[in-house]
């Protein structure tokens, strides 16, 4: 493999991914948790924007980094009285939970890696010079003309239901 | 590496360091201006001693913050404490790039557009990047360790979530007339008199993105997360010398970043009633830059005008005019928008349409407010509506 500025980069985003998302798992502070995994979640979107989805590695950004996540360290700050409290694990882990935990997590890296040994082609596909159309058009023709029509009305219509519930829930019964 | 013509790099490279020194001047001068226009518009003179009409006192500020000493206090968390500024201070930075300055510049036979990255999805790639912008806030807050900060930062989160949705909505009714996501295809489709540009399109879309800019970047009317009535500084109390000056560098480069994002999306970006296509094509570049230029200073001129005629909102009224007034607005912009250009494919009627629409919506919201008569849920003891005499730099 020849080693371009483009690997270079990509090495560099996907060791941002990796270190990042190791703090996430190891570190005790739950706030210094949520911004590695802003870090992580910003390394994808890198990854994203190499395999020609600029609008997913955008959508990314301002939906999970932008959104999700702040809504989370929001919660964290707004809900609990000693936020700064270290994450520990309360009494022993059986060897039950352990082994079960074992097995998910390595069946998961391996599915994951089957993934990656079929897929036929790793290459970059603009390595030729050939300048790609913008992925949006094709995604907007995708969802409203073509066949993604009905899964993308129903996620929309399962969203509002989340929203109305969560509206719902979070609402004081107003008495005057 | 053959896909990277040199003269592309060095032109990207040259245009960088342009518009960052621009930027950071762009600062420098805002600050200068937003101290003497408060203080013509009440009815004082502002610094004016350092260098002509002043003019000079921004580095004067700018050096006393380098050679005050870096106080970080023994309570805070560190790392995050010294990493907030440049949180904040990095994606206003960052999201200039895609935005077009000019139309382009013909250098030795080689046409140099002036933007320093034109890409497909760019006004989704701005709506990402300011988002990044709340994490600084937020841990800068909380890593200062200090209820104030605390406090701020809370409301700060809250708010710039809220008035995001609207910022995001109120583009979309132009994706959908431009087809486009690139800026720079906005701004070209605009045409060269004012009457094609966009805002009066979308008039009702542009009030609730300009509104929503506001208040992304905490700025009066809606700055309740530095409110120094009631929180000391908000979010940067325990912040000081250099790291200060960076929260402060951080929005006027949001402000003025800002500016330029409405003034390509709305306000025809570089076109002037043709004067960006006089002269040859080196010239008609410069001059294109110009008119952006002009464009972006007078809308700058506009936040500090409306910083220094209107008080503060209290906090209920912030969301309430967020969740009922501008969100609505957007959302009705989007449907009307979409079904009259799609039955009748005639600006005019879409423009007309969306100002009577938000008209109707407006008032249902208003009437079905006052037909509920809340009462407010901070009591207003004294009357009296205080703007912040405090001096942003002081």
């Amino acid at each position: 493999m020849e080693f371009t500025l483009k690997t270079f980069i990509f090495y560099g985003f996907a060791l941002m991914t990796v270190a990042s998302a190791l703090i996430v798992v190891t570190v005790r502070n739950i706030v210094h948790a949520a911004f590695s995994l802003m870090v992580t979640l910003f390394g994808v979107a890198g990854l994203y924007v190499f395999l020609q989805a600029d609008f997913l590695a955008a959508t990314q950004v301002i939906v999970y980094v932008g959104g999700i996540l702040v809504l989370i360290l929001f919660g964290v700050m707004m809900t609990s009285e000693r936020f700064d409290m270290p994450i520990q694990v309360k009494g022993h882990i059986e060897r039950g939970q352990l082994f079960l935990g074992g097995v998910i997590a390595l069946a998961l890296l391996m599915l994951l890696l089957t993934v990656i040994a079929n897929t036929p082609a790793w290459k970059n596909l603009t390595d030729d010079g050939t300048e790609l159309p913008p992925t949006t058009a094709r995604i907007g023709e995708l969802i409203l003309n073509g066949q993604f029509l009905l899964p993308f009305e129903v996620v929309s219509v399962l969203l509002l239901v989340a929203l109305i519930g969560a509206a719902l829930i979070s609402r004081k019964e107003v008495r005057d | 590496m053959e896909n990277f013509p040199l003269v592309l790099i060095i032109s990207s490279i040259v245009k960088i360091l342009i518009v960052v020194h621009l930027l950071l001047i762009g600062v420098m001068v805002m600050i200068w201006a937003e101290r003497r226009v408060s203080g013509w518009m009440q009815d004082r003179l502002g610094p004016n001693r350092v260098g002509p009409q002043g003019l000079l006192q921004p580095i004067a500020d700018g050096l006393k913050f380098l050679f005050k000493e870096d106080l970080i206090p023994d309570h805070v968390d560190k790392p995050l404490y010294v990493m907030a500024p440049a949180m904040l201070l990095v994606p206003a930075l960052v999201a200039v790039a895609v935005v077009p300055f000019g139309s382009a510049i013909t250098v030795f036979g080689h046409e140099i557009p002036l933007q320093i990255a034109d890409i497909n999805i760019g006004i989704l790639y701005i709506l990402a990047i300011t988002s990044l912008g709340v994490y600084g806030v937020v841990l800068g807050a909380w890593a200062s360790n200090n209820k104030y900060s605390l406090l701020g930062g809370l409301r700060s989160s809250a708010q710039m979530i809220s008035y995001e949705l609207t910022l995001g909505l109120g583009i979309i009714g132009i994706l959908m007339l431009t087809s486009s996501l690139s800026l720079r295809t906005i701004a070209v489709e605009q045409g060269a008199y004012p009457w094609q540009w966009n805002f009066l399109i979308h008039f009702p879309a542009f009030l609730a993105f300009t509104t929503a800019m506001f208040a992304e970047t905490n700025r009066l009317p809606f700055d309740l997360a530095e409110a120094e009535q009631e929180l000391v500084a908000g979010y940067h109390t325990e912040y000081s010398s250099m790291k200060f000056a960076m929260f402060f560098m951080a929005e006027y480069m949001n402000m003025i970043v800002g500016s330029a994002v409405t003034v390509t999306l709305f306000l025809g970006g570089w076109h002037f009633f043709g004067l960006e296509n006089m002269g040859g094509p080196v010239w008609s570049g410069l001059i294109s830059f110009g008119i952006f230029f002009v464009k972006t200073a007078i809308f700058l001129f506009v936040f500090i005008w409306v910083r220094w005629t209107l008080p503060r909102f209290r906090y209920d009224q912030l969301m309430n005019f967020g969740w009922k007034f501008l969100l609505p607005v957007a959302l009705t912009s989007i449907v009307v928008t979409g079904i009259l250009w799609i039955t009748t494919n005639s600006r005019l009627i879409v423009g007309i349409g969306n100002v009577v629409s938000a008209f109707i919506v407006v008032s249902i919201v208003a009437s079905l407010l006052v037909m509920k008569t809340p009462k407010p849920a901070i009591q207003d003891s004294d009357n009296r509506l205080t703007p912040s005499a405090l001096d942003a730099i002081e």
